[in-house]
């Protein structure tokens, strides 16, 4: 097995005197869906954004695609920032340009492709993911909170990055919207060959795509691995999140 | 990053046939001179691609590879390929799985339509006025039968932001604005030696027209700005709609005390810019004519007559009134996006100063026929 794809290493964060991460540990390997997971302020969105460069932890060391992010040139971040897509929460496109320009404006800004070309990728991106031919022309406010996650997924494809960051892909999606957007995530994998990082607290989605993920609780990553790994853990942070012994999926 | 070659590719003709043997990584950053290259060839003849070179591919390439291949066979000619890789192969079934039919954008309707649609919206846009006009005075009339209804806390305190807090750019302003009186005046009077008129000119003009307007203009920056987007912010976070549920009715709790504390503030912020705007040209009368400050205010005594002022005073409540209205009729407009509230913020300065200077030429004109 080559490099892992992510290297998280010792990382404390804290925002003032709120201690969010205590020497927190995580790897990320090729072609995995990975999944950062935990309660709410348990800081996985934090980690998520300390590793595409949105934030900056105390101390510790975060490896991303083999660049250390602590000693990175501007030009280098710049250039790492390329090679990974991002999805953001609540789709964050921008509203006053339609769907089709949102993906244009990286092939515009970062390539000098002719525009019948830039067209061409556009329709292939928005075919992709699953949204019909017209919503190119949509601007956000017109399209519903499936197309919103759908569209920002063209965007964050736009480049063809090997690493894909999502954050709660599913959360404001009804339960069918959720599973379907979880296949497209499965199959963009693997046909594409991505690896993916997400920040979930959705049950099924571990259940059903994720390969390996960490539990964040306690400003502690309390384990990682696979889910019959974690379920083998005996953690109360385990127990309270996968209602060990009640209805939950630990059969 | 590990270097890579770029896309390149051989073009060879022979016959009536190309051939296009193409090598390196067909990734979206190595892409472009190959792009280049294919966008000058002619399509006139069949072709075969020569896929066996290519390192690495991605969806641009693939779409550059299809995208030429459809030119030509718009052309009538046929086009194959050879040994394209598995990787290659497997992302051509995912991209082109489906059809990509053309979408012609949607049609901009016409000039005519546009105008049509404008007009009748802004007439639309005045009857909702009216009619938020309208459910407010209900609601005020019914407040004045409950008087425990009223928001004095909340008067108060918008007294304090609207008034107490807008004084040193105010004073500012209207300082400014009674230096230029003071010079434009001073030189044309001096010509013939009638100095003394500058009192006349600076007491009439300050107290009965510019203080109020430029105090009206500030506060609609200031105060009507930030009513917008403070009830627009709160209609978008869904605030308003909680109040609405429990019985709290946005225009007692958020519309009214604006209002009023803004009809009570004004007559004095306009009092106040009286005094600063005259200060503001005694202090240049004194420096260009050398009429000392209590010569002026000697003179002003006598010039100055009580009405100019109390004319002055009296619009403070009426602009307030408009702006206040305005501004928060425009922070109910806003709609769920985040565009929508720096929209309307400008849309209620704007309407705000148009609505004062409006209502200004009103009051001159009645005043004038009322031998006022």
């Amino acid at each position: 097995m080559s490099l892992p794809i992510i290297e998280v290493r010792d990382v404390v964060t804290s925002f003032g005197e709120n201690l969010v991460h205590d020497h927190v540990n995580c790897t990320v390997h090729h072609n995995e869906i990975y999944a950062l997971l935990g309660g709410s302020g348990s800081g996985k969105s934090t980690l998520m954004r300390e590793m595409i460069l949105l934030e900056r932890p105390q101390s510790g060391s975060i490896r991303v695609l083999g660049h250390e992010l602590s000693t990175l040139t501007p030009l280098e971040a710049m250039q790492l920032r390329r090679s990974w897509g991002v999805l953001f929460q609540s789709g964050a496109l921008y509203s006053s340009l339609t769907v089709g320009e949102n993906i244009a404006l990286l092939y515009n800004e970062y390539t000098d492709l002719n525009p019948k070309l830039i067209e061409e990728l556009i329709k292939l991106k928005i075919n992709l993911v699953g949204l019909p031919p017209h919503a190119k022309h949509l601007y956000p406010s017109q399209l519903s909170g499936g197309m919103v996650k759908r569209a920002a997924l063209a965007r964050a494809l736009a480049l063809d990055p090997k690493l894909l960051f999502l954050d709660e892909p599913t959360s404001g999606l009804d339960p069918l919207s959720s599973r379907q957007f979880d296949a497209l995530i499965l199959q963009l994998r693997d046909l594409l060959g991505l690896t993916i990082v997400m920040v979930t607290h959705d049950l099924d989605t571990i259940h059903h795509i994720v390969d390996r993920f960490t539990l964040l609780g306690d400003k502690k990553a309390i384990t990682e691995g696979s889910l019959q790994e974690v379920l083998a853990v005996n953690h109360p942070i385990v127990d309270y999140f996968f209602q060990k012994g009640q209805h939950g999926i630990a059969r | 990053m590990q270097s890579v070659t770029p896309a390149s590719l051989v073009i060879t003709q022979q016959d009536v046939h190309t051939y296009i043997v193409c090598s390196g990584s067909w990734t979206i950053e190595h892409l472009s001179d190959a792009a280049r290259n294919l966008e000058t060839l002619l399509p006139l003849s069949n072709i075969t691609w020569d896929m066996r070179g290519i390192t690495d591919i991605d969806s641009s390439g693939i779409a550059l590879w299809q995208l030429t291949n459809r030119t030509f066979e718009e052309h009538g000619h046929r086009c194959e390929t050879i040994a394209e890789g598995e990787d290659h192969s497997h992302l051509f079934r995912l991209l082109y799985s489906k059809p990509l039919p053309d979408t012609p954008m949607p049609p901009v309707p016409s000039w005519l339509y546009r105008l049509g649609k404008e007009s009748y919206e802004t007439f639309l846009g005045v009857g909702t006025f009216l009619a938020y006009l309208g459910e407010a005075f209900v609601l005020l009339f019914y407040t004045l039968r409950h008087p425990h209804l009223i928001r004095y806390r909340s008067i108060g305190a918008h007294i304090i932001e609207c008034g107490a807090k807008a004084l040193p750019i105010i004073a500012i302003s209207a300082f400014l604005i009674g230096v230029v009186v003071a010079y434009q005046s001073v030189v044309q009077l001096q010509k013939f030696g009638a100095d003394i008129f500058i009192v006349d000119m600076i007491g009439i003009s300050l107290t009965r027209e510019l203080a109020p307007l430029i105090t009206a203009i500030v506060v609609a920056g200031r105060s009507g700005s930030a009513f917008t987007a403070q009830i627009g912010t709160m209609k978008m976070t869904q605030e308003i709609d909680a109040m609405k549920t429990m019985g709290f009715d946005p225009f007692t709790f958020l519309v009214w005390p604006r209002v009023i504390a803004l009809m009570i503030v004004m007559p004095l912020l306009i009092f106040f810019a009286d005094m600063v705007g005259i200060f503001g040209g005694m202090v240049i009368a004194q420096i260009h004519s050398h009429l000392s400050f209590s010569e002026f205010i000697h003179r002003l005594q006598g010039a100055l007559a009580l009405k100019h002022y109390i004319i002055g005073l009296v619009k403070g409540p009426f602009f307030a009134f408009l702006i206040a209205f305005v501004s928060t009729y425009r922070g109910f407009q806003v709609s769920m996006n985040t565009e929508s509230i720096g929209q309307y913020t400008t849309k209620s300065v704007v309407n705000a100063i148009f609505l004062v200077i409006a209502c200004d030429a009103i009051f001159s004109v009645l005043l004038t026929e009322l031998k006022l």
